[in-house]
C-alpha cells in the first residue's frame, strides 16, 4: 500500500477526531482526500508533529488527538516517544506512515529500513504499539486502538510513492490555526 | 525577584501550561511550578508541545537556557511565526558580558541580535524589568506572536 491510500483510508474514518498532519506528503495527503476544520497541516516545522499533538492532547483530555508523522519526522524528533510513555495521554493514537524514505524530497532513504521505529516506541513503554505490513488491516487496527485506553502507536509499512505529485496545501497556514482552535 | 512571585505573576498574566528544558538559573521557577511544569527533551519539542497547548486553548510558557534557541529557531520560524502561534518564551542569559563558561560565549555574544534578526520582540530583564516585560509580551502574546524574556544570572531567586 502507498502512505496515499492508507492517509485517504484514515481519513474517511474520523469522526470528531483532531488530527495533526506532519509535514510534507503526508499533510498534502490528507489535504486533498478530506480537508476538514479538525486537521492541522504542517508546513514546516518537521518532527513537531507529534509534540503539537501531544500538548493539544494534554489540554483537551476530553478530545481524541490522532497524528499522522512519518518514519523521517519521527527520527528527528524520537525523544517524544520518550515524552509520550510519561505523560501517558489516554486520548492519543500516533500513527506513523513508515516508507523507509523522504518522500517529498525525492526519496532519499532513511534509516527506518534498519531500525524498527515500532519496538523504540515499546521500549519507550508506549502502551499500545502495533506494527503493520503493507498489506495489513490499518482499518480494523485503527479502530482498536480509539476503543483502548491510549497512548498508542501504530506503525504502517507503506511503500514510497515516485508518483506523488498532489497539489500542496492552499490555505493560509492562520487559517489552519485558527478554524482548528475553534473546531 | 523571588521566582514564586514571578510565578504569580506569570499566571495573572493568564499563562497556564508551561513546558521547557531547565537551566541552572530557572531553577527557582521550576520548582516553584511544581508538578505544573511539563518537562521536555528538548527546547523545539517544548515549542511544539505549547503549541498545541495554545491550539487546545492554552496561554502557553516555555522556559530554556539562551544554548536552546537554536533548536528553537526552526520552530519559531516555520510554525509559531507563520501560524500566528504566541508563545511566551522565558530565557535564562548564560555568557552575559563575555564572563562564563566556554561554551555560553557565542551564544552569549549573539543572543539579543538573533531575536532582533528574526524580530522576535523581547527584552532583557534583571529583576525590576519583570513586570514591564510582561506587560510588553501580553501585547505580543495577544497578537499572536511569540515574546522573549532574556533573564540575567541575579533576576531570580
Amino acid at each position: 500500500m502507498i502512505m496515499r491510500d492508507a492517509i485517504s483510508k484514515l481519513i474517511s474514518l474520523m469522526k470528531d477526531e483532531y488530527v495533526i498532519c506532519a509535514n510534507g506528503f503526508i499533510s498534502r495527503d490528507a489535504f486533498n482526500s478530506k480537508d476538514r476544520p479538525r486537521n492541522f497541516y504542517m508546513l514546516g516545522s518537521m518532527g513537531q508533529a507529534s509534540s503539537i499533538g501531544l500538548g493539544f492532547a494534554m489540554v483537551q483530555p476530553g478530545k481524541k488527538v490522532v497524528v499522522f508523522d512519518g518514519d523521517g519526522n519521527l527520527l528527528m524528533n524520537l525523544g517524544v516517544l520518550a515524552m509520550i510513555s510519561e505523560i501517558r495521554p489516554k486520548n492519543f493514537v500516533h500513527i506513523v506512515f513508515d516508507n523507509e524514505c523522504y518522500n517529498s524530497t525525492g526519496g532519499q532513504p532513511t534509516i527506518s529500513s534498519n531500525v524498527d521505529l515500532a519496538r523504540a516506541a515499546a521500549g519507550c513503554g508506549i502502551k499500545n504499539t502495533i506494527r503493520i505490513g503493507p498489506d495489513g488491516d490499518i482499518t480494523s487496527a485503527f479502530n482498536d486502538c480509539l476503543k483502548k485506553e491510549g497512548p498508542s502507536l501504530i506503525l504502517l509499512k507503506v511503500e514510497c510513492d515516485p508518483e506523488e505529485k498532489l497539489p500542496r496545501v492552499n490555505i493560509a497556514p492562520t487559517e489552519i490555526a485558527e478554524r482548528f482552535r475553534n473546531g | 525577584m523571588d521566582a514564586a512571585a514571578f510565578k504569580d505573576k506569570l499566571k495573572d498574566h493568564g499563562y497556564s501550561f508551561f513546558t521547557g528544558v531547565p537551566c541552572s538559573l530557572l531553577g527557582g521557577l521550576i520548582e516553584s511550578l511544581g508538578e505544573e511544569y511539563v518537562p521536555s527533551v528538548r527546547e523545539d519539542t517544548a515549542l511544539g508541545l505549547a503549541a498545541g497547548a495554545y491550539l487546545g486553548g492554552r496561554r502557553s510558557c516555555v522556559l530554556m537556557q539562551n544554548s536552546g534557541l537554536g533548536y528553537s529557531l526552526n520552530v519559531l520560524t516555520s510554525l509559531n511565526m507563520i501560524y500566528d502561534i504566541p508563545v511566551l518564551m522565558i530565557v535564562s542569559f548564560r555568557g552575559l558580558g563575555g564572563k562564563d563558561a566556554p561554551e555560553h560565549l557565542v551564544m552569549g555574544k549573539h543572543c539579543v541580535e538573533l531575536m532582533e534578526t528574526f524580530k522576535i520582540a523581547h527584552k532583557v530583564c534583571g529583576k525590576d524589568d519583570l513586570d514591564d516585560a510582561l506587560k510588553a509580551a501580553d501585547k505580543e502574546i495577544s497578537s499572536g506572536r511569540p515574546y522573549c524574556i532574556f533573564i540575567k544570572g541575579d533576576t531570580l531567586e
